[in-house]
């Protein structure tokens, strides 16, 4: 099962929804709790980068027997130093990131925590696209 | 402790919730304003103590099954925002004290840190 979720730029009120309805679905195919929570935060986080950084873009969710995976798309300024990127604290969130409680520059950290696999694809002036990779049942 | 002890403690007022504070039970709590900390470092069962009121906050709390949230030093959060907590039977209070004062009350009360808890298990 493949199901594709818009996310708009700077939309601070609507961010968060394409996590929801991922939450939603995982909930209804009777997804582990633990797995849910680890997916959520991942998904989320990368949602939000989406809307901070990259002006908008997608999410996708994949159902597989024994694999969730989670797509964040986008046509934005990619990621010059994907290492430095994925360093705790290193950020170059707005100010209006900020006092909405993002920038601590731990996201891309959080997304890695909580897969079992976390791959980035990224051109700078092209895009990003990162893929987050859940096992399911025992990993 | 539930909610409703902690409401009391806190002198807080309920913003959303009330009916569910008595059986809302909290098992750790978590202060932040930064809502990646809150992302990676909170366990299960968690009610966050925080000065901000947008509605990241809220999401954040659906993400991760926060027990619910207090807002301190007399922040209120929008009416939206509060219909969005509503909806989602979401537990909200707000205290009057600032962040520090909060936690203290709590921690005092017998209410451990996330991470006190990874520690014990
Ligand atoms: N999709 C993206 N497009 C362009 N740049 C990105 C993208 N995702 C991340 N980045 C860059 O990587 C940095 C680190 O991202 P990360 O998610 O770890 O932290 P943050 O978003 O700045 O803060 P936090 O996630 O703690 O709120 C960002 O500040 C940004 O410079
Ligand atoms: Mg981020």
């Amino acid at each position: 099962m493949i199901q594709r979720f818009p996310v708009a730029g700077e939309d601070f009120s609507a961010a968060g929804e394409a996590s929801s309805k991922i939450k939603n679905i995982l909930r209804q195919v009777g997804e582990d709790a633990e797995l849910i929570r680890r997916v959520c935060i991942a998904a989320y986080e990368a949602e939000m980068n989406l809307v901070i950084h990259a002006g908008g873009g997608e999410m996708i969710l994949k159902l597989d027997t024994d694999m969730v995976e989670v797509i964040a798309q986008d046509r934005g300024p990619g990621i010059p130093d994907v290492e430095l990127a994925m360093q705790e604290g290193y950020s170059t969130a707005s100010d209006l990131a900020r006092e909405m409680g993002f920038g601590a520059g731990m996201g891309m950290a959080n997304m890695k925590r909580c897969a079992s696999e976390m791959l980035i694809d990224t051109e700078v002036g092209k895009g990003t696209t990162v893929t987050l990779r859940f096992k399911t049942g025992k990993n | 402790m539930n909610l409703a002890q902690v409401k009391e403690l806190l002198q807080a007022e309920v913003l959303s919730g009330e009916e569910k504070l008595a059986t809302t039970h909290a098992l750790s709590v978590c202060g932040a304003d930064l809502m990646s900390d809150v992302l990676a470092f909170t366990k299960e069962k968690t009610l966050l103590l925080t000065g901000l009121t947008n509605p990241q906050v809220i999401r954040t709390a659906e993400m991760i099954d926060l027990v619910g949230l207090v807002f301190v030093r007399g922040k209120r959060p929008s009416e939206d925002v509060i219909a969005m907590a509503r909806e989602r039977g979401l537990p909200m209070l707000s205290t009057k004290l600032p962040l520090y004062e909060t936690c203290g009350l709590l921690y005092t009360a017998g209410l451990p840190g996330c991470s006190a808890r990874a520690a014990n298990g």
